[in-house]
């Protein structure tokens, strides 16, 4: 097997403390009651009112991290059927082509599917303000996604979180084992099996 | 060397933000730009409960939502004209803006932001 090492000791210290956190984390409850989730005011009348996140999310495709959903499992297999548009004139563009990012690092290939992506998304959420419609054109780096820019503006805010290192970096090079151990401390459980 | 006592900062101050202190549902936004001030509670938006009826794309591309907290720059007058979440809650596809206190639920002193346990930190956040 191949060890790889990362480019920079600060973004591997950085990455590390990731899966600190979701190891810290994942002890929690899935779902926190409303009244104790630190950001509802438990006096607040809405508490009677409001779903709990627990009532709505457990009945779907479960996952290890998130919103502890797989939402476009849940989307593809029916389990959900969000509305794609409010207004009759609204155009559906659903895209099909996947791209491949990270050619030449040392992690497993990076794949970024269109079609999974456009089910949710629009055109005009990515492109041309993130992304250049061109492949190769767009200078991408771990560090930015990790601050919040490029994917991390969705993955790590909405879209399950960057701690989830190999459902981007999901196509193994060859001669490289699919999920790579990383050189570094990792709690154990902390990269959850796919 | 720099590089390494300087990642190990920035993983330190990473734990200390992962620590959940707040244990939200992952991609809660508060929206406390002025509601507090106000007078009223803070916003609480669940992205969990939108995303199970709406694709992200009917509130940011359709509606035009800009994908960073705080960057809408609406007022509660806005949603009563039917503008920004007032283009559901309407009395139709939802609610009426007159059930304040759903909208309204979140503790006094809340910064406006994107909450959530299993975040790395967000945009803008590190
Ligand atoms: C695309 C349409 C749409 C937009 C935009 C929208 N909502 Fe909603 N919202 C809904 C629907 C539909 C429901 C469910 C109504 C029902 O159950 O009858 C809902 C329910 C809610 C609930 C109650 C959740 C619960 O637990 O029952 C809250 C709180 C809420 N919305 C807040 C907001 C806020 C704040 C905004 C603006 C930042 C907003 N919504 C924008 C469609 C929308
Ligand atoms: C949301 C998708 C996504 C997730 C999750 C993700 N990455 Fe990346 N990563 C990328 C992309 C895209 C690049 C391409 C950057 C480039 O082309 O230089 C990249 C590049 C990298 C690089 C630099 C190139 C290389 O292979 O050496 C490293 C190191 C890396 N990622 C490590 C990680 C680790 C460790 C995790 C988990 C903690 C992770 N990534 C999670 C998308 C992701
Ligand atoms: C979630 C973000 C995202 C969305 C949404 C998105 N794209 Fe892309 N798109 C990308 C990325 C990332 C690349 C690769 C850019 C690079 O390699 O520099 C890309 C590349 C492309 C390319 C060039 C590669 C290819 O497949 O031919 C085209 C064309 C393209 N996108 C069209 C679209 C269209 C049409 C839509 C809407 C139906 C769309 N994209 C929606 C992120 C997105
Ligand atoms: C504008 C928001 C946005 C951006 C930017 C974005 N994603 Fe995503 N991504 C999503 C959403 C929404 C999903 C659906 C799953 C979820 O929400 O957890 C998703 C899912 C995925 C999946 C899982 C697909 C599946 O079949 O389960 C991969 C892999 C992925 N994204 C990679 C990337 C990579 C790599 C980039 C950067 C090149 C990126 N994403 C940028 C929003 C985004
Ligand atoms: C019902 C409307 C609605 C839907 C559906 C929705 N969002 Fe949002 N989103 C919002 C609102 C409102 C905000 C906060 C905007 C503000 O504070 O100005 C927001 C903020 C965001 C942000 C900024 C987070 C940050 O850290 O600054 C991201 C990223 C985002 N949404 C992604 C998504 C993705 C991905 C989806 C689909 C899985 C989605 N949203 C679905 C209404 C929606
Ligand atoms: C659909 C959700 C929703 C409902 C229902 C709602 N509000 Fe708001 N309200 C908001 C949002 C979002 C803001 C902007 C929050 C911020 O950034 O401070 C706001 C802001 C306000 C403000 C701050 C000043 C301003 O003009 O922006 C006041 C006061 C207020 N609302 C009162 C009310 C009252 C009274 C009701 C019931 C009649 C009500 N709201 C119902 C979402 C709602």
């Amino acid at each position: 097997m191949r060890v790889f090492i990362f480019p920079a000791d600060s973004l591997r210290a950085a990455i590390a403390a990731c899966l600190i956190c979701l190891g810290s984390v994942t002890l929690a409850e899935d779902w926190t009651p409303l009244n104790k989730d630190g950001i509802h005011d438990p006096r607040s009348p809405a508490i009677k009112q409001l779903q709990e996140p627990a009532a709505a999310l457990s009945k779907l495709i479960p996952d290890t991290a998130g919103n502890m959903v797989r939402w476009v499992q849940a989307l593809e297999k029916g389990e959900i059927n969000p509305r794609a548009s409010i207004r009759p004139d609204t155009k559906i563009r659903v895209y099909d082509s996947d791209v491949l990012l990270n050619l030449k690092g040392g992690m497993p290939i990076v794949r970024f599917p269109h079609r999974q992506h456009t089910l949710w998304l629009d055109c005009v959420n990515c492109h041309d303000h993130l992304f250049k419609a061109e492949t190769g054109a767009t200078k991408f780096s771990m560090l930015k996604i990790l601050e919040g820019e490029q994917c991390g503006v969705c993955h790590g805010a909405v879209s399950f979180p960057l701690t989830e290192c190999f459902r981007c970096h999901s196509v193994a090079r060859p001669g490289q084992a699919p999920k790579p151990s990383l050189p570094i401390a990792i709690p154990a459980g902390a990269v959850p099996p796919k | 060397m720099r590089h390494l006592v300087s990642g190990w900062l920035v993983a330190l101050a990473l734990i200390g933000l992962c620590v959940p202190q707040a244990v939200a549902e992952y991609a809660d936004v508060v929206l406390n730009r002025r509601a507090e001030k106000e007078g009223v509670r803070p916003v609480i938006f669940p992205h969990w409960f939108h995303r199970i009826r709406f694709r992200c794309k009917v509130c940011h591309a359709e509606l035009g939502f800009k994908m960073r907290v705080g960057s809408n720059d609406f007022k509660m007058a806005d949603i009563v004209e039917g503008r920004f979440c007032g283009a559901c809650h309407n009395g139709d596809i939802a609610w009426a803006p007159d059930r304040c206190d759903l909208c309204h639920s979140g503790k006094r002193g809340l910064p406006t932001g994107i909450f959530g346990g299993h975040e790395t930190g967000g945009p803008g956040r590190w």
